[in-house]
């Protein structure tokens, strides 16, 4: 099957910096895709390619097998979902998510009855005479993704569409967001620094790093099975231990990760240092530093006895909660 | 221990701080005042006695003014003759303006989109740098453009296009002698000296208009030209009509320009010139003063009427 977007070798510089760099992926037709990295990893500006904003200084981008070189936004059967959502203040709700079907020429009454239909299906139905200043953040979020999907787009593009958002809103905007991907098929891609985001809601994620693809993968693979210490650190804060220790507790050279819920405190282990520990809820982060500086994250569940600060203990862990890396970076 | 609150001012000048902090309705009024009072009785007011002179008359022999209310001066203001000027005017207004948005829309637009760090600072000379230097100096050096032997005309006979140039003089209205007696001349130092007020309003405008607005556009399937009609002009359009009230207002009113350069044919503001001067009919002058007055009413009523403000 064709995938839904095709990046081969693609590079975009600006001057001397490489904000993508070399990118090869293949996004499948119908998939949830998330591009996960921090800021200035190069994932919007792949959004951004994809959506025909910006045009990569090298290599080729094909979606559904048509290559885009030279090819303007308004060509595209793609929409985007902007950041700050890019609602036109001076056109009510209703015209807001009309104007893709204005600008194609369709009628007024098949322009507004999809536009309702739009609405409805984003839960704001009668809020089409609004102007977009009087809606909140969350109903702005909305209307843009109405805008954007009543146009039935091939690849719908999110540019962090709820970073914007408190946090009950934004766990309930998942949710939906994933619903309405599941029920319209189309090809979502969405990028986010926010690692549980991606988790949660994308088939498969790629993470970014400095301009590059360090590791695509699904969920399970990206938290379980890191291949370079980034994935490991900024995918739900691993442990990383450095090859020296990974050396002494498993025999082999190579950096590894221990999740913080793998790790145990007992009589026996890596002697480390307790520095502080924090109350999350359903478990307790505690910090602690073993020899050698190495710093360690742990959460320990309800009902482990929590040491004191400045206690000396011992850290240990299932062996198979050990992923050894074997490939080389940073 | 540290000290929860400073202990409370003993100087007159800290003393004054906290009570205005304390009341900040009359810290408004003493900053509004001055303003108030200078726009209050200054302008207004004399704006007022002028309005009030309109509606007296003269005498026709003695030349003094009779202070007693008549629409005299309205019915001599709306003779064929004063009904000409009024046109010509209003007409030379409406071209400058367009004019001025036509041109002054692209530099706005290049300026706020594209524009950074020298090329703006490079901007804001360029648009600015004409206001500096006298009025005055500007007109004439526009008449030595615009003379029969000047600039322009050699510009054209170095080109071989004086045959051009001749058959555009030769236009009945728009035409003339040589363009610096001509309406096109009028027009063209017109539209100079206005230019930047038209200019700044439209930039500020289009700065606020987000790039993502006119990628969402793009994205969402309108064409470059379709962007522009539905999303860029109606964002800009408040600038626009900013500018095209300085435009429009500056020159129903300029009586400097039309006598500089252009036809003998009077304009408002030389009609108002002439009879508050060398006729001494202060009424009369007054009446004039009057249409440009209630032609901006109408013309702002109308523009919020098409929604210019909108997006205010």
């Amino acid at each position: 099957m064709t995938p839904a977007v095709r990046f081969a070798g693609v590079s975009r510089h600006f001057g001397p910096v490489r904000a993508v760099d070399n990118v090869n992926m293949e996004i499948a037709e119908g998939e949830f895709f998330a591009m996960l990295g921090p800021s200035g990893s190069g994932k919007t500006t792949c959004l951004r390619l994809i959506g025909g904003f910006d045009q990569p200084t090298a290599g080729k981008i094909e979606i559904f097998g048509v290559p885009t070189a030279g090819v303007p936004p308004y060509r595209r059967h793609v929409n985007t979902v902007f950041q700050d959502y890019a609602l036109f203040p001076h056109l009510n709700v209703r015209d807001n998510v009309a104007y893709g079907l204005m600008v194609a020429g369709r009628p007024k009454p098949e322009r507004y009855r999809a536009a309702e239909e739009a609405l409805e299906m984003v839960a704001l139905p009668g809020y089409g005479l609004r102007k977009p200043s009087e809606l909140s953040g969350g109903q702005r979020q909305r209307v843009a993704l109405a805008r954007a999907l009543v146009n039935r787009p091939r690849v719908l593009l999110l540019d962090e569409p709820l970073g914007a958002l408190d946090l009950k809103l934004r766990e309930a905007m998942q949710e939906e967001l994933k619903a309405l991907q599941r029920r319209l098929g189309i090809t979502f891609v969405f990028v986010t620094h926010d690692q549980t985001e991606a988790l949660s809601m994308a088939d498969r994620v790629a993470v970014f790093n400095e301009g590059r693809i360090v590791q695509v993968g699904t969920p399970q693979d990206i938290y379980y099975r890191p291949r370079v210490p980034f994935v490991a650190r900024f995918v739900g804060s691993s442990n990383v231990l450095p090859p020296e220790v990974t050396e002494r507790v498993a025999g082999r050279h190579v950096h590894a990760a221990v999740r913080p819920e793998a790790l145990r405190l007992g009589a026996e282990g890596l002697a480390a240092t307790v520095l502080s520990t924090a109350f999350h809820g359903a478990a307790t982060r505690v910090a602690l530093e073993a020899e050698g500086g190495l710093r360690l994250v742990a959460l320990l569940p309800k009902g482990v006895e929590v040491p004191q600060e400045g206690a000396c203990v011992h850290v240990t862990w299932a062996r198979e909660d050990l992923h050894l890396m074997t490939e080389a970076g940073a | 221990m540290s000290a929860v609150v400073d202990p409370a001012p003993a100087g007159l000048r800290a003393r004054i701080a906290d009570a205005l902090w304390r009341r900040p309705g009359l810290t408004i009024f003493l900053l509004l005042t001055p303003p108030a009072l200078w726009l209050g009785i200054v302008y207004l007011g004399s704006l007022f006695a002028l309005l009030l002179q309109s509606f007296y008359s003269i005498d026709e022999f003695s030349g003094m003014i009779v202070r007693e209310f008549t629409l005299k001066s309205y019915r001599e203001l709306f003779t064929p003759a004063n009904i000409d000027i009024i046109i010509r005017t209003v007409v030379m207004a409406s071209l400058v303006t367009v004019a001025a948005a036509l041109v002054g829309f692209p530099i706005a637009y290049f300026a706020a989109r594209y524009a950074r760090g020298r090329w703006k600072a490079l901007f804001y000379l360029g648009v600015m740098l004409p206001l500096w230097s006298s009025y005055l100096v500007k007109i004439y050096a526009w008449k030595l453009i615009l003379a029969k032997e000047g600039i322009l005309g050699w510009l054209f006979e170095t080109l071989h296009l004086s045959w051009l140039l001749e058959a555009y003089l030769s236009l009945p209205v728009l035409g003339g002698n040589s363009l610096s007696v001509s309406w096109t001349g009028t027009f063209l130092v017109f539209l100079y000296v206005w230019l930047p007020f038209m200019v700044l309003p439209t930039q500020a405008a289009l700065e606020r208009v987000p790039v993502s607005f006119l990628e969402a556009s793009s994205d969402l399937g309108a064409r470059p030209a379709q962007t522009f009609r539905h999303v860029l002009l109606p964002l800009a359009l408040p600038g626009v009509v900013a500018g095209s009230i300085f435009t429009f207002s500056l020159t129903l009113g300029d009586y400097i320009i039309p006598q500089i350069i252009g036809t003998s044919r009077f304009f408002l503001g030389q009609a108002v010139y002439s009879y508050q001067g060398t006729a001494g009919n202060i009424p009369l002058a007054a009446a004039f003063t009057v249409v440009p007055i209630v032609i901006m009413g109408f013309y702002l009523w109308f523009a919020k009427r098409m929604g210019a403000f909108d997006a205010l």
